[in-house]
């Protein structure tokens, strides 16, 4: 409105512009990177994943193969999953530190009833997901129904859940041999398939659809937008009709599902049932998140940030180690790719006036 | 403009009481609103203002008392259900996602869904259905000036959002609008925009609440005003008829309305 551009009080209240007219303004470059930035919260990652590629590349030998690209994937299939998973719960301004715990106590549950007891196998792998399910149902209730904050609610149940897993598993190991020999359906998705010279197991296919399912789910239906609601500002979305409690439960329970889907992933991954596997997964999930370019504050940031961040952090560590870099400056890297992300976040969510 | 007062009002309220243990925060209240008229309420701070107008958006149940719309009994448990009833309230933080379009805005909490298989089965949202229905509710109060419907509320400026969330107040065959200081947090523009706004969907024909600090804000627009003062209502004035220090007077106290004014009776000395 050319009207709206004046200070002239009179002039303003004449310009017989519309109630709330949208200004145009010019906007230089670096304000266009901000607002594209913001746009499309995934933007920022990805250029990261790029770059990093292109350097990688260039100092790392056989970097660029088929091969070695599978190979990423297959190590960040676990991670990207439960990722998933932590991604949900981030967006609703909360945190998950107990994901990969739900994880480990579900692949326990399936290995100890599929295995040692002899369960059927396709009946252990639903006990595992009803166990992981009613595990992140727990935190929500806690959530919503005591008002705890969700990382004191998952830093306790992270240890419940490992302490529970010790015990049901009596802290053994469920073999690689012994799985073969009764539920080798656990397996499965550790299986491989070859294309090109590049290894893919089934884990990454059903790792990759369910980023797709999860997009969807929070791009077109209303308990997605309302998931973005909730992390935004809860307050209004109670006031605006939705739910919030009702719908942040389900948001837990699903995280919970999530996870144990990843236990019969991870079983594959690894190829045996180990209750001290993934002890870290809880971090490299929230590292893949916020690298991912979703916001700690909630309500911003997309599914598929999480996929790029998980990747970028495979890249990392796969490319470092091709380059020859002793391991420890891999940690190094990944942590100050996660303090750049966040700084990153904190300058994309100032929206200029 | 000259209220038939005759007719019946659209929402009304007889001897609401709201104690808070020992505070009584409503006592005895009534209030009356008439369809197409722009109802201002104004009292000092700590009068019940607030209460009351929780109680007529479902926000708070009343300890005592009956609210009609349209002619009948209502009584909600809580927002939700008042606004099912076509009582809608714009909250004076909004209640918007700020990082949630326009068209996401609008429809929070009462999506569309996408008809057949996807909708039924995958619950896909009809995202261009939304989308046409925000531009067309939009465009009704002159607010299509706003470009992009599925840019971020964070944004648009104050009065933008104000638009925004008065559209979404209009838009669901709603029966009455509640409007909570919408001016409070604006500039002389932007205001001015808003109270142009308001006349706007007063022209539609949608009866207007208006909880206003603002005394020349109230008396532009108001047909009638509410003066509410120690839990209740004092008197119901015409604009035409008193100065705004006259207003402010009666609501703190320090001059009775006139008598055909008056909806209770002056203290007795």
């Amino acid at each position: 409105m050319s009207g709206s551009k004046s200070d002239d009080y009179e002039k303003a209240i004449h310009s017989g512009g519309g109630v709330a007219s949208f200004e145009v303004r010019h906007r230089d470059p670096l304000e266009r990177l901000h607002h594209f930035l913001h746009s499309y919260p995934p933007a920022a990652p990805l250029m990261v994943l790029a770059a990093s590629l292109v350097v990688f590349g260039m100092v790392a030998n056989n970097f660029f193969t088929p091969f070695n690209f599978s190979l990423i994937i297959q190590q960040v299939t676990v991670i990207g999953i439960l990722g998933i998973a932590q991604t949900l719960i981030i967006l609703t301004a909360g945190i998950d530190l107990s994901v990969a715990a739900i994880m480990v106590l579900s692949s326990v549950v399936m290995g100890r009833l599929g295995v040692t007891l002899g369960l059927p196998a396709p009946l252990a792998i639903l006990i595992g997901f009803a166990v992981g399910t009613a595990c992140g149902a727990l935190n929500g209730f806690l959530v919503t129904r005591f008002k705890l904050p969700p990382f004191i609610v998952t830093l306790g149940t992270w240890s419940v859940f490992f302490a529970l897993n010790l015990w049901y598993s009596d802290a053994q190991t469920v073999r690689s041999q012994d799985i073969d020999a009764t539920a080798p359906i656990l397996k499965f998705f550790g299986e491989r398939v070859g294309i090109m010279g590049a290894q893919f197991t089934y884990g990454s296919f059903l790792m990759l659809g369910m980023f797709g399912v999860f997009w969807y789910v929070l791009n077109w239906t209303a308990w997605g937008r309302a998931v973005y609601a909730i992390g935004d500002d809860k307050e209004a979305a109670e006031l605006a009709g939705i739910r919030t409690d009702r719908i942040l439960l389900s948001v837990y329970a699903t995280a919970g599902f999530v996870c144990a889907v990843g236990a019969w992933i991870a079983i594959g991954r690894l190829g045996s049932i180990s209750p001290q596997s993934f002890y870290e997964g809880n971090l490299d999930a929230i590292t893949a998140v916020v690298i991912g370019g979703t916001s700690l504050f909630g309500g911003r940031g997309a599914i598929f940030g999480t996929l790029i961040g998980a990747i970028t952090v495979g890249v990392f560590r796969s490319g470092l180690k091709l380059a020859g870099v002793e391991v420890l400056w891999q940690e190094f890297t990944v942590g100050v790719l996660i303090i750049v992300a966040v700084a990153m976040d904190q300058w994309i969510r100032k929206v200029s006036s | 403009m000259s209220l038939d007062t005759s007719m019946e009002p659209l929402l009304s309220a007889r001897g609401l009481t709201k104690r808070y243990g020992r505070v009584t925060a409503m006592d005895a209240c009534d209030f009356d609103l008439y369809p197409g008229e722009i109802l201002a309420v104004i009292g000092d701070n700590g009068a019940g203002k607030s209460t009351l107008i929780k109680a007529l958006s479902g926000a708070v149940q009343p300890d005592d008392g009956e609210i009609w719309l349209d002619g009948k009994p209502v009584s909600y448990a809580n927002p939700l259900e008042a606004r099912e009833h076509g009582i809608e309230t714009v909250y004076q933080t909004l209640a918007l996602s700020p990082a949630l379009s326009i068209v996401d805005n609008m429809f929070l909490g009462r999506e569309i869904r996408a008809g057949g298989f996807a909708g039924k089965y995958l619950r896909k949202l009809d995202k261009a259905a939304m989308r046409r229905f925000a531009r067309e509710k939009l465009s009704e109060l002159g607010l299509m000036t706003i470009q992009n419907i599925d840019q971020a509320v964070e944004t648009l400026s104050g009065g933008q959002r104000q638009g925004v969330a008065v559209a979404r107040a209009c838009a669901f065959g709603s029966k009455v609008v509640i409007l909570d200081d919408p001016t409070a947090a604006l500039g002389v523009k932007e205001s001015r925009k808003v109270l142009d706004l308001i006349l706007d969907v007063k022209k539609r024909g949608m009866p207007i609440v208006l909880i206003s600090h603002n005394m020349p804000h109230v008396f532009e627009v108001a047909d009638r005003i509410h003066i509410h003062r120690l839990g209740t209502r004092k008197a119901v004035i015409d604009p035409r008829r008193h100065s705004m220090s006259d207003a402010v007077a009666m609501m703190t106290g320090a001059m009775e309305a006139p008598p055909d004014e008056r909806t209770e009776d002056p203290p007795p000395n």
